[in-house]
């Protein structure tokens, strides 16, 4: 977005522009040289060799804190704070006086980061602001259509991007380029940037000091950035009504940067210092970069304070200034307002920046000078690069207070971590569906250009919150749903009633249908059905049909489902407590077993096996006095012994369950018997289901490899000296092809399974999981199962897999409208043609990722139509059909497309498919295939959509800022790179867990959060602000916490005070923690009652209990901790965040050169 | 004569053994001139009173290949304390024990009396009996519940000691665990795949883990008993259980019945765990085995069960698989010394064409019922566990018989509920008569009417005559578990006199037993039937017979009339008239279960019985004279009596159109027509002495003039008055019998005709 907006603004900047063109094409020019350079560095230090040779490259090499600094050019793009930093140097002193001093409060150590990088990068980055100067146009245009606030964050990236454009652009023109560029810009920020961002980190807080410094420097530049902010200025204007939106948000925090701007008024003339000193010296330039710079920097700091701000610190921030900024830059603003018209919505305007955008690239020029700089090897300032958090923030503060209204086509909703309510108002809430982009190419050709993949995450029965009302279900009678004659769509919102009312014509194919005479309504004088509220169908996105006989199988309506618990009863699991504790905990659970809104009891029937290498059924017949137990060793042949008595109705039978349930334990508690089979027991569950004829659930409680003489007896195939061989891959496949067609079977039957894991050592989770992944079950893992430690979590697993609403015999078909088609599918299904999603059962966890590929052309004025039709039996036994639809924008204008991206969204395709691929080719391949594609994606957007810029420069879009950093948390993910104490059965289970996952819960676990317990306010419910998840960031003081959706953390520093811990552990000292807890210990007392409170907040936000560990700081299992830091360096050799940019920035200009 | 009969009367009732002739022809041409072959009945456990068994070991014969036991017949040097074997003129020290021995001390087995003399040896582990109860879920619900019942009853029957087993099937099959306490358990079994032994005991949990589970860990405590026993346990300990257990079965939900496999599993189990031990797997079964291996009738009530008429049209599609996989588990069972007895109760055909083979080979009892719901079942049930007069169990196991012949005789073979041990030696002939080629054979059950058909061969040469007073010697040494599961051995030796048939043709025409001849001979032709057509047989039958007339009759070439036969064959050729309709040989009317049912009787019954079957006796009883014996002809089928009669499977009282008229008009309820009360009651009475001592139970019909169960009594009597010549015969009496049979008078005067005829 805020990219788009650069680039539109580099237009309005025209005058610049000109320039900056001009001077962004030498840049390219020399760019490629620096590429060069870059092999040299090294993948990370890619960015870097481009700086590197313009100045000492060698210097570069060294250090990958050049690379960094290469990165933080990269920075530029992402963060808003460096932007502003940047912007606040270069361009911001004058017009972000105000923006500065935002950007200096919240961006300040980003800003120093940035500085540190490159004050070279920085003003790299500023001359990046060019972006800025696009923005303007864009913004202008823009601006009174989008709030820039949400956007401003990348927006100031993207100014970064612009103004580094200018930067070189001065640079190339001032001198050699390289050289001049490099002398001028880089070494003096550098060396002032460095040193400061360093102390600057701190923030916003110390901020004012560093960012002072930092921006003396900047303000030097800022000098020039005057031209710009001129050219600002009269962009800026329409860019300021823009602003005024992001000032909403932000206002608060406008006040906090309305002081910045003192600061920014220092920055400037610090800029003028550092920056100005050498970049007037490298170049002529200082007036263009100055231009751009003022540009920028005007813009950046309104970014920045906007976006910077908001995220560093808050929302409200960012908002401020923006406001401030608006005020006194009117310049610079007007790109920010670009920016944030784009984040609006409003980008689609945009466009006529394009091609300004392709000047932005150019900026990177100026990183190669600006490396030059970084000579003076260092670190880039991660607080400079595109926070999470602050992205996070900020839409939490902008979109989190009002409730998302689905009526408008082609809405990006709030981020997954937002808290909003929906009004279903004729599109399916984003609980739903949600989409990679909300704008889609209107041709094929655009999408490949962009390689942004198509796709939807679509979660059919996801849970609503208590405030939002369930689908309707709507009974049209006899005939069934009305539905298109030729594509079968189901009648829905956009369906056009013509000709009176007696007609209507599909939105998806265009097909003309009769309206079927008892669904006749009359039309309206707008053309809208008389009973169009009345009717969900006709007015809702999300709905539900109640099916007729038709929709069912063997033209029958079904029975009830029946859930089948099938325990492991062999030694280990017998030694271990844990049939005793499943068998206690049914006698309970079984009367939540999930029913039907109203009805009293479930419809739902229970049956029970026990097995070891034999199968135990037990009849509960309620007439019996005592359960009857049949063994079928027949394990070759399965087959159920018994029918009547076997699924029982579980009010009827009460007693002879609870007969058995007592019974289980002792018969078995001698047992020596170790083997166990399980492709039987799968089988067994299938036939008894086949046999009541009903769909229904199976909850196996396995604990070990199956080796004992039966059908899909499996060997112990881990070996891990295949991990980064070509067979790699077969750790993934299942051993044997047994499992796939059981897997038929039970789909065919409606039987999904549920696997509970308790392994004690390998049992080839790839190939048991085979049956409940494609049965659309869930597999849990309790690996070295203890029951003191575990058994909360697996009780509470159990708990919440048995009551989750649940349907059966699915199937999904996704209807699209000409021009786009489903053609892939991702998720715990199985296929048996290429249109239909078939399901065992679908829980309200599961979901499925769609993606789409153009097979012809849109059109900008019907947009694109997504049907989602579930046809599925609901727990009493209901046939039914639940419809979701969602329209969307089609766009002519790349721009659009990048500005109504969904980075989230997209990460959770990205790393579905990536996790599928690992079982079909080398995971260094699909490494590989990912960077490229991200890669492919940002300098499409460089290339196209982003302001003129200098090529050592990193833009990225505003809507995707985040997409390297996740995507780094993708690639060191443990499917993907593992350590060393990472297993086969670990990665295959979680490869299978990322695959059925849903938006928020893969954007938590690549991404965890990391809370600061120490800082949570006792008094709130909310929880405290999070933190990037960095080594650097924890405090020795502090105790923190840290969730990824499967595990809780609780990381306590050595030098946490004993009040703390005293009221946290219940023990004296550090020394007394115990690591072996699993639960924290129930004291009375404010700080442990909020802790525990927060964790169960956060357990209950996820479909699985999350194991708790305790680590303390320097402990062992802090080794296991610090993986999940995941902008770190990890042990396994993932890139940190900082290198990873670095590496991404070499990539894209190796595609751009 | 009298003499004969006494003498043939006197050896039954010492020995069990009555011989087709008991004087032998010394030639081999002339033993088969003599039509008849020589051959005998052995009852071999016939219920002595007066047979104290000793309680020592018998002594045997010292030369390898006779091991004949010391018997009466041998001839002792008490001085030498040696005695010369009868059979193999061996001559053989005493054992030790036998020091005292002199002519006045003489041990039981060589006193004359002692014939027949039974030894109890101590040897080997004893075993207890068991019974595996194998039961069909597939019932209706009355029939289940009277099914239950009869078997919760039966445990009180059971020796205390007894092992008892359950595996009840429908559409699976379910052995029952009994041992274990609270939850009842059992393993199941897929109805229609079958299992080998192995497979079944591994499945059971059977079979000995080969390997020690953990090295580290302390060796099981020894062989735990009661692994092998988890599904055999002793009645005493856990009877409640079990009978909670019968309670508790369930109809079977699927309408489908896995015989085959059952019995299948309940012979892999005790061959696993109790091989080589008394042990009876008691089938019960509702209906016809519809699924899996030995299955005869396909599930779907369209398709009937086979009849003759698609055996003969070779329709019967299921027939010779099944057949075979019962074969199979009747070769297996047997030779285990397990025995299997069917209880099949149905209305219609439950397959014991197919499964007879499971009873006949192994001694089992086959009983045919229409329903578990009647006293038929259950009180012939009941009776399997009747007691002796000594309160033992009338049944025993594993018995091995081991005939052994002077040099002049060699055994042709067995007929009878036995399989062959292959038992090769010097005097197994080479011309097999039903079972031969052995002169061993296997029962692995019997009772004390257990009667097998022993058939030999003389093999003297004509050239080669016996010395005059020469004795031909046969000896049946039959080891066995008794029912207190001792092991016992009895041993019978008989002898007989040579005859020059030329010379002493009148000796050997006096000494023929034509009741047991009839018998011997029905067998044959029983035991053909099985295996060859019809009317194949029937015409053997004839052949024989007019030759046996040719042979011994006296009359004039070509004169019919002239034609007489000797008192000792006046009987046999009416015999043979009966048995040539008798449903073991005539199939029309007969289902081919029925006629399997009949025939595994006939093949194991008592001389008396057997005749019975073959010619049912018919009482009559009228105001006329007390209770008599009447001509099983329709003639006697009168309206002022009341007749009875007696088939072995059935027992008919039939009352005449004038009785039933009276009864009707209830002048039996009259106080001065008592005495027509008592008429009305003598028949019962009678029937219900028959009733309370046969093995099985007879069908039990009452009925009168014209009621449609009077077909049974139609059906046997001698059609000498039919619609073809009811005026022929004037109005003499009696009623016409609609049938085109041909009456004995007819057969008689073919016979003759044939007989004398110089054609044949």
């Amino acid at each position: 977005m805020s990219v788009n907006q650069q680039a539109h603004a580099g237009p309005p900047y025209g005058q610049p522009q000109p320039g900056y063109q001009g001077y962004q094409q030498p840049a390219y020019g020399g760019q490629p040289l620096p590429g060069v350079p870059q092999s040299q560095y090294g993948a990370y230090n890619g960015p870097m060799p481009g700086y590197q040779q313009p100045v000492p490259p060698q210097g570069y090499f060294p250090s990958l804190g050049f690379p960094s600094k290469g990165s933080p050019v990269s920075l530029n793009s992402d963060t808003s704070s460096l932007a502003p930093n940047f912007i606040g140097s270069l361009r911001a002193p004058p017009t972000s006086g105000a923006p500065p001093p935002a950007s200096g409060a919240s961006l300040p150590s980003g800003h120093l980061a940035y500085s540190q990088f490159g004050h070279g990068d920085v003003q790299n980055g500023i001359p990046a602001s060019a972006a800025p100067m696009q923005r303007p146009p864009a913004s202008q245009p823009f601006l009174p259509g989008s709030a820039p606030t949400p956007v401003s964050q990348t927006s100031t990236f993207q100014q970064y991007g612009p103004p580094p454009a200018s930067v070189q652009q001065l640079s190339n023109h001032m001198a050699g380029m390289t050289i001049g560029n490099t002398a001028a810009s880089a070494p003096p920020p550098a060396g002032l940037g460095y040193g400061s961002p360093t102390s600057v980190p701190p923030v916003s807080g110390s901020f004012s000091a560093t960012g002072s410094g930092l921006y003396t420097p900047y303000t030097a530049s800022q000098g020039p950035p005057p031209t710009s902010v001129s050219q600002g200025l009269p962009l800026a204007q329409s860019p300021f009504p823009g602003q005024p939106v992001s000032a909403q948000r932000p206002p608060a925090q406008v006040p906090g940067f309305a002081p910045p701007p003192s600061s920014t008024g220092i920055g400037p003339s610090s800029y003028p210092p550092t920056t100005g000193a050498p970049r007037p010296p490298t170049m002529p330039g200082p007036p263009l970069p100055g231009q751009t710079v003022a540009g920028p920097p005007t813009s950046q700091p309104n970014h920045i304070s906007s976006p910077p701000p908001p995220s560093a610190m808050s929302g409200p921030h960012p908002g401020p200034p923006m406001s401030g900024l608006h005020g006194p830059l009117p310049p610079t603003h007007p790109p920010q307002p670009g920016y944030q018209m784009q984040q609006n919505g409003s980008f689609g305007q945009v466009r006529g920046p394009q091609p300004n955008y392709g000047g932005a690239y150019p900026g990177t020029p100026n990183y190669g000078s600006q490396p030059g700089p970084p000579p003076p090897p260092k670190r880039l300032d991660p607080d400079s690069i595109p926070s999470p958090i602050q992205v996070i923030e900020d839409d939490r503060s902008n979109r989190g207070s009002e409730p998302f209204v689905t009526g408008v086509r082609g809405q990006v909703p709030p981020l997954v971590t937002t808290n909003f309510l929906v009004k279903d108002q004729g599109n399916a809430s984003p609980r739903y569906i949600r989409c990679t982009s909300y704008n889609i190419p209107c041709t094929s050709d655009m999408a490949k250009q962009s390689q942004v993949p198509l796709a939807a995450v679509i979660k059919p029965l996801a849970t609503l919150p208590p405030e939002e009302t369930l689908p309707y279900l709507v009974d049209h009678g006899e005939s069934g749903p009305v539905r298109c004659n030729r594509c079968k769509a189901y009648m829905c919102p956009f369906m056009q009633f013509i000709e009176g009312g007696r007609r209507f014509q599909c939105c998806f194919c265009s097909c003309v249908t009769e309206v079927p005479p008892h669904y006749f309504q009359h039309l309206d004088h707008t053309g809208k059905r008389v009973d169009f509220y009345d009717r969900p169908e006709l007015s809702l996105g999300s709905y539900e049909f109640l099916a007729t006989v038709d929709y069912c199988k063997n033209n029958k309506f079904p029975s009830p489902p029946a859930f089948i618990f099938m325990i492991d009863v062999s030694y280990n699991a017998v030694k271990s407590g844990l049939v005793r504790l499943i068998c206690e905990e049914l006698k309970s659970l079984l009367d939540y077993l999930p029913r039907e809104g109203n009805m009293e009891e479930s419809a739902i029937r229970v049956g029970f096996v026990t097995y070891n290498k034999v199968l135990h059924f037990y009849n509960v017949k309620s007439s019996l006095a005592q359960p009857q137990m049949m063994v079928v060793s027949d394990v070759a042949d399965m087959f159920v012994p018994l029918l009547d008595g076997f699924l029982v109705n579980v009010n009827e039978s009460r007693t002879v369950i609870a007969s058995l349930l007592d019974q289980i334990p002792e018969m078995f508690a001698d047992t020596r018997e170790t083997e166990t089979v399980f492709a039987p027991v799968i089988q067994a569950g299938l036939e008894a289901l086949k046999e009541a004829e009903c769909a229904g659930k199976l909850f196996i409680f396995h604990t070990s490899l199956p080796i004992a003489e039966a059908p899909g007896k499996l060997k112990n195939r881990d070996d891990k000296k295949l991990i980064n061989t070509d067979k790699e891959k077969t750790l993934f496949q299942p051993q044997t092809s047994f499992y796939n067609n059981l897997a038929k079977d039970c789909v065919a039957q409606g039987c999904c399974v549920d696997l509970f894991l308790f392994p004690n050592q390998y049992l080839d989770v790839a190939t048991l999981g085979v049956v409940p992944y494609q049965t659309g079950g869930s597999i849990y893992k309790y690996a070295y199962f203890q029951l003191e430690t575990d058994q909360d979590r697996f009780l509470n697993d159990l708990r919440r897999d048995v009551q989750k609403e649940v349907g059966f015999d699915a199937v999904m078909r996704v209807r699209t409208s000409t021009g786009i088609r489903a053609t892939d599918f991702f998720g715990a299904f199985y296929m048996s043609n290429t249109t239909d999603v078939e399901m065992a059962g679908l829980d309200c966890d599961k979901t499925i990722t769609v993606e789409f590929k153009h097979d012809d052309k849109l059109s900008e004025d019907t947009g694109a139509l997504l049907q989602c039709a579930l046809l599925y039996t609901s727990c009493a036994g209901q046939r039914r059909l639940r419809i979701h639809n969602l329209s969307l924008n089609c766009c002519t204008q790349l721009a659009d497309l990048y500005r109504n991206c969904e980075t989230d969204t997209l990460i959770n395709y990205l790393a579905k498919y990536a996790y599928r691929g690992v079982l079909s080719s080398p995971v260094k391949t699909v490494r590989d295939a990912l960077i490229n594609q991200c890669a492919q994606i940002l300098a499409c957007y460089r290339k196209n959509c982003a302001s003129p810029s200098s090529a050592g420069q990193l833009i990225l879009p505003e809507c995707m800022k985040l997409l390297p950093v996740y995507l780094n948390c993708v690639l060191k993910s443990d499917v993907l790179q593992p350590g060393p104490e990472v297993t086969t059965d670990d990665r295959a289970y979680v490869r299978q867990l990322v695959t059925s996952m849903d938006v928020a819960e893969t954007n938590v676990f690549f991404y965890p959060r990391l809370l600061p317990l120490t800082k949570a306010d006792v008094d709130s419910d909310s929880l405290p602000a999070a933190i990037r998840n960095s080594e650097e960031r924890l405090s020795k003081g502090d105790i923190y916490l840290l969730e990824n959706g499967l595990n809780i953390f609780v990381w306590v520093g050595v030098n946490v005070q004993q009040g703390l811990i005293q009221s946290l552990f219940g023990v004296s000292s550090f020394s007394q923690i115990s690591n072996s807890l699993s639960t924290l210990p129930v004291l009375e007392n404010p700080f442990s009652k909020k802790v525990r409170s927060m964790i169960d907040m956060l357990q209950v936000q996820r479909s699985r209990y999350m194991k708790l560990i305790i680590v303390k700081q320097e402990d062992k299992l802090e080794m296991l901790f610090k993986h999940f830091l995941v902008e770190d360096k990890s042990l396994s050799g993932g890139a940190s965040y900082v290198d990873f940019l670095c590496h991404m920035h070499k990539e894209i200009r190796q595609l751009l050169s | 004569m009298a003499t004969y009969l006494e003498f043939i009367q006197q050896n039954e009732e010492r020995d069990g053994v009555r011989f087709s002739w008991n004087v032998w022809p010394s030639s081999r041409l002339e033993a088969t001139r003599m039509v008849v072959p020589l051959a005998c009945l052995l009852t071999p456990l016939k219920e002595r009173l007066d047979l104290p068994p000793v309680q020592y070991e018998p002594v045997l014969c010292s030369r390898p290949t006779c091991k004949a036991v010391l018997n009466p017949l041998c001839q002792v040097d008490y001085r030498a304390k040696l005695w010369a074997c009868n059979f193999c003129f061996q001559r053989n020290q005493f054992p030790p024990a036998y020091a005292g021995i002199s002519e006045v001390n003489q041990p039981a087995e060589l006193m004359p009396q002692f014939s027949t003399i039974e030894y109890i040896v101590q040897r080997g582990p004893q075993m207890p009996l068991i019974f595996l109860y194998v039961v069909d879920t597939c019932l209706e619900e009355e029939d289940l519940q009277a099914l239950k019942e009869s078997l919760q009853m039966s445990l009180s029957l059971l020796p205390a000691d007894a092992l008892v087993g359950l595996i009840t099937f429908g559409r699976m099959v379910q052995v029952h665990e009994l041992s274990c306490e609270g939850i009842s358990k059992s393993y199941v079994f897929r109805g229609t795949k079958d299992l080998t032994a192995k497979q079944i005991q591994d499945m059971l949990g059977l079979s000995r883990p080969a390997v020690p589970i953990q090295q580290g860990r302390p060796l099981q405590t020894p062989e735990q008993p009661v692994i092998s026993s988890r599904f055999l346990q002793p009645v005493h300990k856990i009877d409640m259980n079990l009978t909670d257990l019968l309670g508790e079965l369930q109809r079977d939900p699927w309408p489908l019945r896995s015989t085959g496999v059952a019995l299948s599993i309940a012979v892999g189990l005790l061959e696993g765990t109790f091989p080589n031990t008394g042990a009876r797997i008691m089938l019960f079964t509702g209906g016809p085995p519809t699924q899996g291996p030995g299955m005869v009738v396909g599930d779907e009530l369209k398709t009937p069960i086979r009849s003759w008429h698609d055996i003969e049209k070779d329709n019967a599609r299921f027939m010779k698989k099944a057949t075979k996989h019962y074969e199979t588990l009747a070769n297996r069972t047997a030779a285990n010394g397990h025995c299997i007895d069917i209880y099949a109760c149905a209305l219609d055909q439950t397959g014991l064409l197919e499964m007879k083979c499971c009873a006949n080979l192994t001694g089992g009892h086959m009983v045919m019922g229409d329903s578990f719901n009647t006293s038929l079942f259950k009180q012939t049930f009941q009776r399997v566990f009747s007691k002796g007069f000594n309160g033992e169990f009338r049944m025993a196991f594993g018995a091995n018989l081991d005939v052994k012949t002077s040099r002049e005789l060699k055994i042709a073979g067995a007929i009878g509920p036995c399989i062959s041990l292959n038992a090769k030696g010097p005097c197994v002939s080479e011309n097999e008569l039903g079972i031969g080629g052995t002169s061993q054979w296997k029962i692995c059950s019997l009772d004390p009417s257990t009667t097998l058909a022993i058939y030999f061969e003389v093999v003297n040469q004509h050239n080669a005559p016996i010395p005059q007073g020469g004795r031909g010697a046969v000896q049946f040494v039959t080891q066995y578990q008794h029912s207190s599961t001792q092991k016992r051995i009895r041993v019978t030796t008989i002898a007989r006199n040579w005859a020059d048939a030329q010379s002493q043709l009148q000796h050997i025409e006096a000494a023929f037993d034509q009741e047991a001849a009839a018998v011997l001979m029905a067998r044959l032709g029983v035991y053909r039937a099985e295996s060859e057509e019809g009317p194949d047989v029937l015409r053997w039958l004839d052949r024989q017979l007019i030759r046996l007339c040719q042979k011994f009759g006296q009359y004039n070439k070509d004169d019919p009339n002239s034609f007489r036969l000797s008192e000792s064959f006046s009987l046999y050729p009416q015999f043979m008239f009966h048995l040539r309709r008798s449903p073991f040989l005539q199939v029309f009317n007969n289902s081919p279960d029925e006629s399997s049912y009949y025939r595994h009787h006939f093949a194991r019954q008592d001389l008396t019985q057997s005749l019975i079957m073959i010619q049912p006796i018919l009482y009559a009883y009228s105001f006329h004279g007390p209770p008599e014996p009447v001509l099983l002809d329709s003639s006697s089928i009168l309206p002022d009596r009341i007749l009875l009669m007696d088939t072995f499977f059935q027992i008919v009282i039939y009352l005449g159109e004038t009785i039933a008229q009276w009864q009707k008009a209830g002048y039996q309820d009259m106080p001065e027509y008592e005495n027509f009360k008592h008429l009305l009651q003598a028949p019962l009475d009678d029937a219900q002495e028959i009733l309370q001592t046969r093995f099985p139970m007879p069908r039990y019909i009452h009925t009168e003039h014209g009621g449609s169960q009077a077909r049974f009594l139609l059906s046997k009597v001698n059609p000498s008055q039919t619609h073809n010549n009811l005026y022929a015969w004037g109005q003499e009496s009696g009623a016409p019998i609609l049938t085109d049979d041909v009456s004995l008078q007819v057969f008689m005067d073919h016979l003759k005709k044939l007989a004398v005829s110089s054609a044949s």
